[in-house]
């Protein structure tokens, strides 16, 4: 088969010079994608709702729960322990709002909108991560020292430990696992497949031990799982003692969880056809 | 400027792109023209560095897309209309776009002003309909003043008054020195549009030349007649040394004057009821060059009939 083309003339340059825009140029940086990945996560409906309830399930769960707890409780556990209850079903929000904030630009196209205006997908991902980090963060530390201050104020009982720092800890820890769900959510790019991965990431490791114990050899497997899930993880930080320690090691793993796969995630990106 | 050289895409065994070569020039519209399934799309997100090729490469003004800086400055483009979170509102859509590249805001609402979408600016992506979807797309292509446009189908989903719109925007930018690449399935829409063409077809490189090229090289003149003395009229054609193809009722003359078939005829004292020019259309033109590359024929129970008849399903028969 035969191209057909016209034949250009020798020397004859286009017609008219390219255009030139008055708008200045702005070489496009981190801080840029920052304050996108802003504007995005505050203008979709999905955020309120899943911080919404999260700050329910922290805040009115903490404080039903609150006044309910005997008060030598507090001898052993911070005023913020209450959170804690919350805080199990609320990592679900943060999971959830995790996923979504890759997923539904995958399952919208936004994705290819957003890729052809920064096509540093390195520096797309890495905003998306740091703005979805410090939102979810903030939210469970506020969520957290509100019960913390509510039980001080009506709980008439002393307690011994600071709670300050478990509300860093907690929502350290509730935030790395919403960033672990981010990073699954970008490898996965589906949000209901991503949504019920980590369902089985924060719940299969709290139901596993005692199915394992079938099998003699699996017994330390057995006690691992059982010392370093979810659940046992956010109860050691905010009820630890210390021969069990606060929560440190469980949330240092937890931690690299999350680093290996947000590396999975920024090299799944790279060079995928989107 | 937009050069590609030798892209080419493969999914397993099927080549959807094969082996590119050309260039889309400022100050001009560009039509990349193609039946479904050409490849068009694929070779438009291969640009955006969306899709990566299987071998060869494409340069943006010289550069690989992903080294551009100020990409959103540099092209603009529209793919799909539905590229956006439906949740979305339409000012904040195109903000988050603005402040990706460092563009200031009020080129948000200088955008939305010129697609005619300020009255809904804070309204829900998801209710607007395709045309207003379109109009989304646009904006958010125009958002960095960019010196290349591209835009994927868009006259879809448009009313005659967008799609008039659209094509007077197209020329406005390219008039402007801006390089506009426009891609259709529809050769009558190009042909209002576009004063170059790049067609492909099933992934190859059909034809890559200027509109006016296109028109001279595959459109057939002919004068048409309908006359009540058909017999006496095809000899006095013959005694004047032209021929005539009879179809139907009509009789087609090619290479020949109207004004001559006219005056000839007055000559002789010939009652015609019909006389006039014809220009076969370019989309015959197009679907003959498309033909042996179209790669969902439609099959039809009736047989063709003329213009009329499925993509390319005569064609297939010559």
């Amino acid at each position: 088969m035969t191209t057909e083309r016209t034949q250009q003339i020798p020397g004859q340059a286009p017609r008219t010079p390219s255009y030139v825009s008055p708008i200045p140029i702005r070489q496009a940086n981190l801080g840029h994608a920052l304050a996108s990945e802003w504007t995005k996560i505050r203008s979709v409906r999905s955020t309120m709702w899943t911080l919404g309830i999260f700050l329910a399930l922290v805040v009115v769960l903490g404080c039903m729960v609150a006044g309910l707890i005997g008060a030598d409780t507090y001898l052993n556990a911070p005023y913020t322990m209450p959170a804690f209850f919350g805080l199990l079903l609320g990592q679900m929000c943060l999971v959830s709002l995790g996923v979504l904030v890759v997923s539904s630009e995958y399952g919208t196209g936004m994705i290819r909108t957003t890729f052809t205006a920064s096509p540093q997908r390195h520096r797309v991902l890495a905003a998306k991560i740091i703005v979805f980090f410090l939102v979810a963060f903030v939210t469970a530390a506020v969520a957290i020292a509100v019960v913390g201050l509510y039980t001080q104020l009506t709980v008439d009982a002393p307690s011994n430990p600071a709670w300050l720092p478990t509300v860093f800890k907690g929502a350290l820890y509730v935030s790395l696992m919403g960033v672990l769900a981010l990073a699954v959510g970008s490898m996965m790019r589906h949000s209901a497949g991503a949504i019920t991965t980590m369902l089985g990431v924060v719940l299969v490791p709290a139901i596993l031990p005692p199915f394992l114990l079938f099998n003699e050899s699996l017994v330390d497997v057995a006690q691992f799982v059982s010392d370093y899930n979810a659940i046992s993880a956010l109860s050691l930080i905010f009820e630890g003692s210390p021969s069990t320690g606060h929560g440190g090691a469980q949330t240092a793993l937890l931690a690299g969880l999350t680093v290996v796969a947000c590396a999975g995630a920024f090299a799944a990106q790279a060079n995928r056809d989107v | 400027m937009i050069a590609l050289e030798g892209l080419t895409k493969r999914y397993g065994e099927k080549v959807a792109v094969n082996n590119l070569t050309f260039e889309v020039r400022p100050g001009i519209v560009t039509g990349f023209l193609g039946p479904n399934g050409a490849g068009k799309s694929t070779t438009m997100r291969m640009i955006l560095g969306l899709d990566h090729p299987t071998s060869g490469a494409v340069r943006i003004e010289g550069r690989r897309y992903a080294e551009l800086r100020d990409p959103l400055r540099t092209i603009g483009a529209l793919l799909d209309a539905n590229a956006n979170h439906g949740g979305r509102s339409a000012y904040h859509h195109l903000l988050c776009l603005a402040q990706s590249n460092g563009l200031p805001e009020r080129r948000v609402r200088e955008v939305l002003d010129v697609v005619g979408l300020s009255a809904v600016a804070r309204k829900k992506a998801k209710g607007f309909s395709m045309g207003m979807g379109q109009r989304l797309g646009i904006a958010a292509a125009l958002l960095g003043d960019p010196r290349i446009l591209m835009f994927d189908e868009p006259v879809n989903g448009l009313d005659p008054e967008g799609i008039h719109w659209i094509r007077t925007l197209m020329q406005r930018l390219a008039a402007e020195g801006r390089t506009v690449f426009v891609s259709s399935h529809l050769m009558s829409e190009m042909a209002l549009t576009a004063e170059h063409l790049v067609v492909i077809g099933q992934g190859r490189l059909l034809a890559d030349l200027s509109m006016a090229d296109f028109i001279q090289r595959n459109s057939r003149a002919y004068v048409r007649v309908r006359t009540p003395e058909r017999e006496r009229f095809l000899d006095v054609l013959r005694s004047a040394g032209l021929t005539a193809m009879e179809t139907g009722g009509t009789l087609e003359l090619d290479g020949v004057a109207a004004e001559q078939v006219g005056e000839l005829a007055a000559r002789h004292g010939l009652v015609l009821h019909e006389l006039s020019p014809q220009q076969a259309s370019l989309e015959e033109a197009f679907m003959r060059l498309t033909a042996e590359s179209v790669e969902y024929h439609a099959h039809s129970d009736t047989p063709p009939a003329g213009e009329r008849a499925p993509w390319g399903a005569d064609w297939k028969k010559g």
